[in-house]
């Protein structure tokens, strides 16, 4: 017998369970506005993308043209696709000792599969994801890019 | 001759007369088979890239997004494009597989939808053929796909598509005994199973409210089983894109594919117009028993405009229930009908025959 009320009670919340589905999809027919998709070309001029968004591999300066890469080369080293390269210099400080600092910081974006490897374990958080996401060029060559801006040098006390 | 949109049934016969007059009788046949032919050809290219685009706009707006939206305003030509780009294809041809069966299966899909669509009543006389039985005709022509599908599976050489074409059969096998049965209903209430005396019995109010709760049941059944039988989701479980990558089709290209494509969304229609036909009166105006003023206001709005109206709204459902429900595995799939949809209908379809004893029904 208790199979048998089973049997029914299963038909009508079955029944009543997808009018509660279908009322879902419903809604959302009913009011077109509630459209969550970007119209990406139309909205490139107010397009603004997501903190976590990982566009490309960026070394912020601030106003004095300063970074934080000390040149050390650990993301060299973590980054699984070889896609960074850094080519570190000596210069002498004003005490009169020799120190590394960093040449070029050179970032292969056509190499890179954004794993974020190399941000995570920078130790002076050098690095950072930029929010640009049209990479597209007619030149291989313009995928590869130095980081660290000319002219530009490292923060004090990072060292 | 003269040419109504209300009752297509002079036009016909004016056309007929001038053809048999012009020539022999075995000609003038075969000249109003062709045209009937061509003109259900054009229906097809017409009503099959409209559905592919109200397909993809339904389900855009039920998921919140946009849809397609590019090609011409608001995406109007996206179906013409992919239809061009479907027409260019190579057409790619399987090393291993049965030639003759794998190049005669979509042409199998094709035909066996065409047959089944000579049988609806688009309006009064607009019928390509009116059998005394178009009901059970419809019925048995409808299945006939499946042996398409069964042989596109089976002739490919390709495990996702024997997979997709056996649980196909498994699927169409279970679910054409639902179909037949609501559809019974119906015919226990009507007592015909010609189209145009069905849709002319339904003059005084349409079967699904002349009926009571049993056809209400039986419409549902009906909608259920239908969906099945042309394997749309949420029973879409002979393609199923993520298990089986195109389940039966996987192996078709171009027209091929096409042709499979387009006759499912024919199906779709196919099903939809006999429910609107069946349950809903047809081409037969909205109708209340003895509002003479009212019933005159309704027939003043053309048929051909009431059945596309029923049809288009048989085919959203449809559409509703394939964007809501997630697709049933084989298990549940075969439960549903075998456990609950059958013993409801022989059930109804006993209230019902009761209620038509009892003279309940209005």
């Amino acid at each position: 017998m208790n199979s048998f009320f089973k049997y029914f009670t299963d038909i009508f919340t079955g029944v009543k369970s997808l009018l509660v589905g279908m009322s879902v999809t419903g809604k959302y027919f009913f009011s077109p506005r509630a459209i969550v998709t970007q119209q990406y070309p139309e909205n490139r001029k107010t397009l603004k993308m997501y903190d976590r968004f990982k566009g490309e591999i960026i070394m912020p300066h601030d106003a004095n043209n300063q970074h934080r890469c000390t040149g050390c080369g650990i993301c060299e080293t973590n980054c699984p696709n070889g896609s960074i390269e850094v080519i570190p210099t000596r210069i002498d400080s004003p005490e009169g000792k020799k120190i590394r600092i960093i040449d070029k910081h050179i970032y292969h974006l056509s190499m890179c599969t954004f794993c974020g490897l190399c941000v995570k374990t920078c130790p002076s958080d050098a690095l950072a994801f930029g929010q640009e996401f049209e990479h597209a060029v007619f030149d291989r060559a313009k995928l590869t890019k130095i980081l660290n801006q000319p002219g530009s040098s490292i923060l004090k006390g990072i060292e | 001759m003269a040419f109504s949109i209300y009752d297509f049934t002079s036009f016909n016969q004016a056309i007929d007369k001038w053809l048999y007059d012009l020539l022999p009788p075995v000609l003038a046949l075969i000249v109003e088979m062709t045209l009937i032919g061509l003109l259900f050809l054009v229906f097809y290219a017409i009503v099959g890239l409209f559905l592919v685009y109200a397909e993809r706009k339904v389900c855009a707006f039920m998921q919140n997004r946009v849809g397609p939206n590019r090609v011409g305003p608001y995406g109007i030509f996206q179906t013409i494009a992919d239809f061009i780009k479907l027409l260019m294809k190579e057409l790619i041809m399987i090393r291993n597989s049965d030639k003759l069966l794998f190049n005669l299966a979509p042409f199998i899909v094709i035909i066996a939808s065409f047959m089944a669509i000579a049988a609806i009543p688009f309006a009064k006389g607009l019928h390509a053929i009116d059998f005394d039985i178009g009901i059970m005709y419809v019925i048995a022509v409808s299945s006939l796909g499946v042996v398409g599908v069964l042989l596109a599976g089976w002739s490919s050489n390709n495990k996702y598509s024997l997979i997709g074409a056996m649980r196909s059969g498994a699927q169409i096998v279970s679910y054409e005994l639902s179909v037949g049965l609501s559809l019974l209903t119906i015919i226990v209430l009507a007592g015909t199973m010609q189209f145009s005396q069905v849709v002319e019995g339904q003059a005084n109010g349409w079967f699904i409210f002349k009926g009571h709760i049993p056809a209400f049941i039986a419409f549902v059944v009906f909608l259920i089983a239908s969906t099945a039988e042309t394997n749309r989701g949420p029973f879409d479980l002979a393609e199923a894109e993520s298990e089986l990558t195109a389940g039966f089709h996987t192996e078709y290209s171009g027209i091929k594919f096409a042709f499979f494509f387009l006759a499912e969304y024919m199906n779709m229609f196919i099903v939809a117009s006999i429910a609107a036909t069946v349950f809903l009166g047809g081409w037969m105006p909205f109708h209340v028993g003895g509002w003479a003023g009212f019933n005159h206001i309704m027939d003043w709005i053309p048929p051909l405009f009431w059945y596309f109206g029923k049809t288009g709204f048989v085919i959203f459902l449809m559409m509703w229930f394939k964007w809501t429900f997630p697709r049933l595995r084989i298990d549940q799939l075969l439960n549903l009908e075998w456990k609950y949809l059958l013993p409801i209908n022989l059930v109804n379809i006993l209230i019902m025959a009761f209620i038509v004893l009892m003279g309940w029904h209005f």
